[in-house]
């Protein structure tokens, strides 16, 4: 990372700069000489260690695909699922206690701050930092406690919190849209998100449930990128029964979405699932990489992909708002899905990011068995915040 | 939520600016700015407002130095804002310190186990450790005792042969304790002397998972335990470290995902509430980005300044090694005043491939106004014009007469006007460039000082760079004056400069 000097250095050029801005074309071709010795900076240090080889970017853009000779490789298990592939992991404890434990962080604090007391200047501030620490974000805070403040003073504790309830669930309750009818077929579904947010899990489940409603369903190991993951997603398929459709690791994701439709197509499949590697919203090259395997898909069945899904770990915090912002911007992101709901204090992104983006969320992810994913329900998720016997 | 950062810190300094001295009063307002960025930036409510207790302490006890030397030696001049933002600015790194990446042995060892939630990066960092020890002239090996994530096992195995660092995995059904403990074993036997235990993701809530740990623990002792912590995580950051530390002793933390633009403000709690240190950062997805952790770098992350760095990341992405020699040779050649519309067409499109111009400015400190006066096709403009241009035009910009000018306005489709202004503009900007080389301010820069020569004067880019500078199209003979008003001005200051 860099010294301090480099940026004391370039904070009064800024503030010039500012004051001239005619002159950006020098900023311009200044930039690379700014960047070439603050590379250099970066370097030193681990080429005094040792000679480093460049590192080269992760993807570069890739050829047009050769169809032909990357022959996709398709698994189709004999029967379903006749064993898992790998140890279940030990029982953990059902939805109901999980919920109990989300609400715990938010509204069992709630009713310390308020229980019994009136509403005061004191009991507001408490109230905002309470509201902060849920990870709701500055500006959904900030409007949940505009509804508050316009309580009169000396209100009481239960209608703080009803207001506080139902200011939360009309937020709430306008992005809370289930699954959307099957289109296609094949009815496709692109999964994104960042990585380590559980897309492959997600994925799994969500055949599971289709395979499970008696459709057919085709998964696409479009990660093409993790050591692994198209291992991972092959185990789920096996898991679950249903074919899964694979190129080579390192290979073209938009390829192995296109051999996935081909194969979903000929096989007459209802579903098909693309998986995705994850990426880091911020990373340009990656994320248009993205928008390159949804033009694809849209190219090979009309109207697809029909559902585009963005995974977000319930842990995340206010990141998750660029999240949102950034994979929108390189595809129509139509539905969220929160994984890893299960611990304390989780999920409160999803009150701001339905404030800021409205994007429909789909499902909760609840655990790590098969049968762990639900469909999202507004009503519920606030009930568990902000139940009265908390 | 970038802007924000930013935002919040530079009306802190801009409540600051032109007060004297800094009181209870003048503070309260800028010390509220802070508290929104560092909440925008996930850090733990408890932890911001210890934090701003601290602050305001300092702020108002200590007398501000109006004149301080920085850190070669230079003597400059800092506004109370400044010293309020300093103040900031150490106390966070003192929240995150001290540093200390160090890596305990044991009977000449180097253990670590690797525990976390579910997807924060833990096989990874495995993989990266390994390399790090390898680096440090060690024998790794890797034990994958992840035995419940699909494929778990497969990754580490591909990760492994990638650095050439053998994995110990268990047999199907092995319990991940009795895996880890035969790789002990076998690390004993086989003469390795660093280890890696990478175990499965978990939710800190889990019983039966946190037993395994445990379980695993007693098997192996591992001289270090550490925790794989996620810089997108939010505020339950705080409660998943409590939740570890409460059963294991852990050493210190890895906090990975730190090349996105999250600010790692959830870290920085998990440091000043569990008190374990910080001792590595993952930057990127490859085996080898680990750093060791620099608590400096991550306060002025947080703060909302270092956004240099992503920059300076996304430059990296998108240029190779021949082309970063290149932009050197370009840049050098800028310094002398030599630069040819060629080089700045590249130099341009080197810039281009790293995203749009507007995000670009917006990553600069300060400059978050600038980016939104820029239009997007700018450049586009100014690449079709200098297309139209003869090889010669290009090298030398001078010969841009008048005739010349309609011949390059005809082939890209601009206006006579628009051509001159660029090569008005593109004068007066190499001429500026090789002021700045011949003793100017690149000294001043850390790194620059081979580009530019030693030192340089106190940092005044405004009369450096020459005055105002009108709206380009500067006609040549009027140019030329001015270019000898302004050596004239450059000499005097040198001059001064030699006196003192």
């Amino acid at each position: 990372m860099l010294q301090r000097p480099m940026i004391d250095w370039l904070h009064p050029l800024a503030t010039w700069i500012q004051a001239h801005p005619h002159l950006f074309l020098l900023v311009c071709a200044a930039l690379p000489l700014v960047l070439v010795a603050a590379v250099e900076l970066r370097r030193r240090p681990a080429a005094e260690r040792q000679a480093e080889p460049a590192e080269l970017p992760r993807t570069a853009p890739a050829p047009v695909p050769e169809r032909r000779d990357a022959a996709p490789t398709v698994t189709v298990p004999e029967a379903p699922a006749p064993r898992a592939p790998v140890a279940e992991p030990p029982r953990a404890p059902r939805l109901r206690e999980r919920l109990a434990r989300t609400q715990e962080a938010l509204v069992g604090r709630l009713e310390r701050v308020l229980g019994g007391r009136e509403l005061d200047a004191e009991v507001l501030d408490e109230l905002e930092a309470l509201l902060f620490s849920a990870d709701l974000g500055v500006p959904t805070a900030e409007s949940l406690l505009e509804r508050v403040r316009k309580q009169p003073v000396g209100s009481d504790a239960a209608s703080v919190r009803a207001t506080l309830r139902d200011a939360v669930a009309e937020k709430l309750r306008a992005v809370e849209q289930p699954q959307p009818a099957l289109a296609g077929p094949p009815h496709v579904i692109l999964v994104l998100g960042v990585n380590g947010s559980g897309k492959t899990t997600t994925i799994g489940k969500l055949a599971a449930r289709h395979a499970g409603e008696g459709r057919r369903v085709v998964l696409g190991a479009g990660d093409t990128f993790r050591a692994a993951a198209i291992e991972q997603l092959q185990a789920w398929g096996e898991r679950v029964g249903c074919e899964v459709v694979a190129g080579q690791e390192g290979g073209d994701p938009a390829s192995v979405a296109f051999d996935t439709l081909r194969a979903a197509v000929a096989r007459g499949a209802d579903v098909a699932i693309i998986d995705t590697a994850g990426r880091l919203q911020t990373k340009k090259p990656l994320m248009e990489e993205l928008g390159k395997i949804a033009r694809v898909i849209a190219r090979e069945v009309e109207g697809a992909p029909h559902e585009t899904l963005l995974v977000l770990d319930a842990n995340t915090g206010q990141n998750a708002i660029s999240q949102a912002r950034l994979f929108t911007e390189v595809t129509s992101v139509s539905g969220l899905a929160l994984t890893k709901l299960d611990g304390t204090a989780k999920g409160g992104v999803l009150v701001g990011l339905a404030d800021a983006f409205g994007i429909p969320v789909r499902y909760v992810g609840v655990g790590e068995g098969v049968d762990d994913l639900r469909d999202f329900a507004a009503d519920e998720f606030v009930d568990a915040l902000f139940r009265e016997d908390a | 939520m970038l802007e924000t950062l930013t935002q919040g810190f530079s009306a802190a300094r801009e409540k600051l600016a032109g007060v004297r001295v800094l009181s209870e009063e003048n503070i309260d307002g800028a010390l509220r700015d802070v508290r929104m960025s560092l909440l925008e930036a996930d850090v733990d409510l408890a932890v911001v407002r210890d934090f701003l207790g601290r602050v305001k302490e300092r702020a108002l006890g200590e007398k501000v130095q109006t004149r301080v030397s920085d850190a070669s030696g230079r003597t400059v001049k800092a506004t109370p804002g400044q010293h309020f933002i300093a103040i900031c600015e150490q106390e966070l790194a003192q929240l995150m310190g001290p540093v200390d990446a160090s890596l305990a042995r044991k009977r000449g060892a180097v253990s670590i186990m690797l525990v976390g939630l579910q997807g924060v990066g833990k096989t990874t960092v495995a993989a990266k450790l390994a390399r790090h020890l390898q680096r440090q002239q060690r024998k790794p090996l890797l034990v994958a005792a992840d035995v419940y994530r699909p494929a778990a096992v497969l990754q580490l195995q591909r990760l492994g042969e990638s650095i050439e660092v053998p994995v110990q995995a268990g047999a199907e059904g092995d319990a991940p304790a009795a895996i880890c403990a035969a790789a002990a074993e076998r690390a004993r036997r086989e003469g390795f002397d660093a280890i890696v235990y990478d175990t499965a993701g978990r939710l800190a809530i889990d019983d039966a998972l946190m037993t395994e740990l445990d379980e695993i623990n007693a098997a192996v002792e591992p001289a270090n335990t550490l925790l794989v912590c996620d810089a997108l995580m939010g505020r339950d950051a705080v409660n998943v470290a409590q939740a570890f530390a409460e059963r294991l002793t852990l050493d210190g933390v890895v906090m990975t995902k730190l090349d996105g633009d999250a600010r790692g403000g959830a870290a920085l709690a998990v440091k000043a509430v569990t008190g374990v240190p910080i001792k590595f950062l993952g930057t990127g997805e490859t085996v080898d980005r680990l750093e060791p952790f620099r608590p400096e770098g991550l306060a002025s992350r947080i703060l909302g300044m270092g956004d240099v760095v992503g920059l300076v990341q996304d430059f990296e992405a998108v240029v190779d090694e021949r082309e970063a020699e290149q932009a050197e040779q370009d840049a050098e050649r800028m310094l002398e005043g030599k630069l040819s519309l060629d080089d700045f067409l590249s130099q341009l499109k080197l810039i281009r491939r790293m995203g749009p111009l507007k995000e670009i400015f917006a990553k600069l400190p300060g400059m978050g106004g600038f980016a939104d006066q820029v239009e997007g096709d700018e450049l586009t403009k100014v690449e079709s014009m200098v297309h139209s241009m003869t090889r010669q035009e290009r090298g030398d910009p001078d010969l841009i007469d008048k005739s010349r000018a309609a011949r390059i306005a005809r082939g890209s489709g601009r206006k006579q006007k628009e051509v001159r202004d660029l090569v008005g503009r593109f004068l007066q900007m190499r001429e500026m460039m090789g002021q700045l080389g011949s003793g100017g301010m690149l000294g001043k820069i850390p790194g620059m000082g081979r580009l530019a020569g030693a030192g340089g004067p106190e940092l005044d880019p405004a009369a450096l760079l020459g005055g105002g500078g009108g709206g380009g199209g500067a006609r040549q003979g009027k140019r030329s004056t001015q270019q000898r008003r302004k050596k004239r001005k450059a000499a005097r200051k040198a001059r001064k400069k030699g006196r003192r």
